[in-house]
């Protein structure tokens, strides 16, 4: 179980985490909507350690981890996977050998499985036949697809997506929630994601938290979370599931 | 009492930044000796450091001592000591020029793309998703550039003394005439092994400033195409600077 408590994160002047109280749930998929620049991305990091909270606690199963560094850092990291919104693909290495890094470094698989594994993998992420390119020669849903296919080829306890499918057209979003949603399922892992897509991932999601202001404003069991009456929430959930420009009017139209 | 507060706060930065790049420095030599040992990355950097900077090594190299035989034949001719002009060639490349020139060349040729290369793996999240997977940067980055840079350092710089002398024998033997057997024959009576020595210990030490250097600014680039910028040019910088300080200080000890 992860557990944030009054988590507080500045840059320079600009205030963006101002006291964020979370407990992700063990074994289940969480999704975490939010405005644009409200800190999202900010919040995932500090779950892993990337980020260190001026204020404030960050708990994986027990162990506080935002004071720790080095090998008792390393230990805990080595249960996450992370996908991060850029990717963050080792431009170096073409798509095979960034998805077996994290399997050779961490050496979860002898080197003779390594090319079975990566490939099944990049099959899944519909990349089968894309492992000799390098990043620089992919589409940027393409290296999303990389991305995940790296985060979730050593098959962690914990992943953290950032935006997995922002960029994506719509079919393959699906796809790629689809995906994540089944490997959720065979595996069992504690999944934590950041997204935009409303309200496509309330079917997938098992919890939905939202972001705003710095805080964690409403977090609620999925099929619970669109019938909130705050009416921020109601304002973010409603622009998501109304077509056309007039969505960004918000409930008032409907 | 504005400006004490100036010199203050920039002298306490200065201070931090100093103190933070030997603690890089210090970092990166302990992960040399931990494992996992990727003795492959070293090979490739020393590819990456080592032959692809061959070029323009010996072309500078070449340049450089055949204006040194320039010079020195027309300062030895006021004395009539034409005959010197080979140890005069030798002895310049050997302990000063081979050493500083070729460092210089490095930095400006790999120093700089090291930078770069650290710097934008920094700002697309590279080394944080590096990190995330427990595989320590420092480690996998920057100590196989620091080991493959104290080793291809003293062998760039053997090859600019070496291109170098015979550059001056070209001008100084084939152009201007002085004899073959006095050029080749007062470099053996005048060349010892202190001043190859010197010159090899400056070369190792100028290896390891460009690549610590020139890592630490791309390792802490801010995270812009600006600070990209800013910091390849404040790598190269630095560690040209330094080269001389530091070449100063060798000097001075070494004589
Ligand atoms: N390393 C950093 N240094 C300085 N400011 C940062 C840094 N990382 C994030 N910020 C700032 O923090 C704020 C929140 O950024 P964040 O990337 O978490 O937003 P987000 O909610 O993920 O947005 P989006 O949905 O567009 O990805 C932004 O204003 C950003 O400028
Ligand atoms: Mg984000």
């Amino acid at each position: 179980m992860i557990t944030m408590r009054g988590v507080e994160k500045g840059f320079g002047q600009q205030e963006v985490l101002r006291g964020v109280d979370l407990e992700i749930p063990p074994g289940q998929l969480t999704t975490i909507i939010g405005p644009s620049g409200e800190g999202k991305s900010v919040l995932l990091k500090h779950m892993i350690g990337l980020l260190k909270p001026d204020r404030g606690e960050v708990w994986v199963d027990g162990v506080e981890i935002s004071r720790l560094r080095g090998p008792s850092l390393d230990k805990v990291r080595k249960r996450f996977a992370m996908l991060f919104q850029s990717a963050a693909l080792f431009d170096s290495m073409n798509v095979f050998d960034n998805v077996a890094f994290p399997l050779r470094e961490k050496r979860l698989a002898s080197e003779s499985k390594v090319p079975r594994m990566v490939n099944d993998m990049l099959e899944r992420v519909g990349l089968g036949e894309m492992g000799h390119k390098f990043p620089a020669e992919l589409s940027g849903g393409m290296k999303k697809r990389a991305g995940l296919a790296r985060a979730l080829v050593v098959g962690p306890e914990i992943i953290l997506f950032d935006e997995p499918t922002t960029g994506l057209d719509p079919l393959m979003a699906r796809t790629i929630h689809n995906l994540i949603r089944s490997m959720h399922q065979v595996f069992g892992f504690t999944a934590i994601m950041v997204s935009h897509q409303v309200p496509d991932i309330f079917p997938i999601s098992d919890w939905v938290a939202m972001l705003k202001h710095g805080k964690i404003i409403a977090m609620a069991r999925s099929r619970d979370f669109q019938g909130l009456t705050d009416p921020v929430v109601r304002e973010f959930v409603l622009a998501g599931e109304m077509p056309g420009p007039s969505s960004v009017e918000g409930p008032g139209q409907n | 009492m504005k400006v004490l507060i100036y010199i203050g706060s920039s002298t306490l930065s200065l201070l931090e930044e100093i103190g933070r790049m030997f603690l890089f420095l210090l970092q990166a030599i302990a992960w040399i000796f931990r494992p996992p040992f990727r003795p492959a990355r070293i090979l490739n950097q020393l590819y990456f450091i080592g032959f692809k900077t061959t070029f323009v090594v010996t072309l500078t190299a070449i340049f450089t001592g055949m204006v040194l035989a320039l010079q020195g034949y027309y300062s030895l001719r006021k004395f009539g000591a034409e005959g010197l002009l080979g140890s005069a060639v030798a002895l310049g490349m050997i302990r000063e020029l081979g050493p500083v020139l070729g460092s210089l060349m490095v930095t400006a040729r790999s120093g700089s793309a090291m930078t770069a290369e650290i710097g934008i793996m920094r700002i697309t999240e590279q080394i944080d998703a590096m990190e995330t997977m427990a595989v320590n940067p420092i480690q996998y980055l920057i100590a196989p550039k620091i080991v493959a840079g104290v080793m291809a350092v003293p062998l760039l710089v053997a090859i600019f003394d070496i291109v170098g002398i015979f550059g001056g024998y070209l001008v100084g033997v084939k152009l201007l005439g002085v004899s073959s057997g006095s050029f080749w024959s007062s470099i053996e009576s005048e060349v010892g092994w202190s001043d190859v020595y010197g010159g090899f210990l400056k070369s190792i030490s100028f290896g390891l400033i460009v690549t610590w250097v020139c890592c630490y600014k791309g390792f802490y680039t801010e995270m812009s195409a600006e600070g990209l910028g800013k910091a390849t040019t404040q790598g190269v910088v630095l560690s040209s600077v330094l080269i001389l300080v530091w070449d100063y200080f060798l000097t001075s000890v070494l004589l």
